[in-house]
């Protein structure tokens, strides 16, 4: 890619940073990890009640964490999420800066492909800046993570911040570390019961 | 017409049972048919109504709302509901979750748009290929009593409603709008 623009930012990889990042969470905050790799890591990195793994709609994972935002004003909720997927729902932007959730913290984890399916280049890879996008969108606080201190600096900020934050990572073309377990019914259950929402029997 | 002059409104009774079960929150992509229950909604502080950009992206915040505590449904078109067969399948469905769904029934009973009328067909065998409860609602006397008993089964059976507005309840939009 010759023609890919010049970026400051360090080639990170998927599974580090999610792993500095759930280490950081001491306050039951929900993580919505969107559908493959990004769910896949999540997994990997020590399974929490107050995780949500998606299995398929893909593109809905910071809608689903704005929904979960919505409902408990009180709970820091991250939502983890992939290029291609974002490409796919970059309406809900417009959405969640309209609705400026003082609670949610967003971040898109950019390889510019669909590693899952075959490292297919995305739509834009190397040259849509998503962050500029979300920005664009009405996101002001969201920045590109420079490296891995710069990330973890970012999601400390953002665990304190009202208001939401759009965090990009530029990651390399590596798989998921694990795989998670396919039970849809038993994963939406467990996050209930991580948000305190029910009780188990 | 003396009775219409008593009677609620279908948009009145979609509020009222939406209040009734406290459902608070209601994402949409906007009809024209349902303008006058959005603007009721936008004035009803108990509410928090805001438009998305996409149906899919509704789906998604009501799901994760519901899984957070928080009861909402959705409104939008018969088009719209064509967009959402895969959220529908892929996490709606099988992860159990009661999303209650207003669709403003278009391309029926007077459609003037032949691809309005062509989606239109699509959306029941969408629903019935996926075993989902839902209700054509045709007369305004039977209204609450189904809008109000579906929003309480869809809630304790775990289980998505569709809720479809036929123009013989709205009146439909007609060709001249």
């Amino acid at each position: 890619m010759s023609t890919s623009p010049v970026r400051n930012t360090k080639v990170m990889n998927r599974f580090d940073l999610t792993s500095r990042l759930v280490a950081r969470l001491k306050n039951e905050e929900a993580v919505v990890g969107g559908i493959g790799n990004t769910n896949f890591d999540l997994w990997a990195a020590g399974h929490r009640p107050q995780n949500f793994y998606m299995l398929g709609s893909m593109g809905l994972a910071f809608p689903i964490a704005l929904g979960v935002a919505l409902a408990q004003p009180k709970r820091r909720v991250i939502a983890l999420e992939g290029d291609g997927s974002l490409l796919m729902q970059l309406g809900c932007l417009a959405t969640i800066a309209t609705l400026a959730p003082k609670n949610l913290t967003m971040v898109v984890m950019d390889n510019g492909i669909y590693q899952i399916t075959g490292s297919q280049p995305t739509p834009g890879a190397g040259l849509t800046d998503l962050i500029a996008v979300a920005v664009a969108s009405g996101l002001s606080n969201s920045s590109w993570a420079a490296d891995e201190d710069d990330f973890e600096r970012l999601i400390a900020q953002s665990l304190v911040t009202d208001g939401p934050m759009l965090i990009g990572v530029r990651i390399d073309d590596k798989p998921g570390t694990g795989t998670t377990r396919r039970d849809p019914v038993q994963i939406r259950e467990r996050f209930m019961h991580g948000l305190g929402v029910r009780q188990p029997l | 017409m003396a009775a219409a002059e008593t009677a609620q409104s279908w948009h009145e009774i979609v509020l009222q049972t939406l209040k009734r079960n406290d459902i608070r929150l209601v994402p949409y992509v906007p009809d024209r048919v349902l303008t006058p229950l959005i603007r009721n909604l936008h004035a009803d502080p108990f509410f928090n109504v805001f438009a998305t950009a996409r149906e899919e992206e509704a789906v998604g915040i009501l799901s994760g709302a519901w899984m957070g505590g928080m009861r909402g449904a959705m409104l939008m078109q018969t088009s719209g509901f064509a967009t959402l067969a895969n959220v529908l399948a892929s996490l709606v469905v099988p992860s159990q979750i009661p999303l209650i769904m207003f669709v403003s029934e278009r391309g029926t009973l007077g459609e003037f748009n032949l691809g309005q009328s062509l989606v239109c067909r699509t959306m029941r065998p969408v629903l019935d290929s996926l075993a989902m409860e839902h209700h054509t609602c045709t007369r305004l006397d039977e209204f609450e009593f189904i809008a109000d008993r579906s929003i309480k089964q869809a809630i304790t059976t775990q289980a998505p409603v569709a809720l479809i507005l036929s123009p013989l309840l709205t009146g439909g939009k007609t060709f001249d709008k």
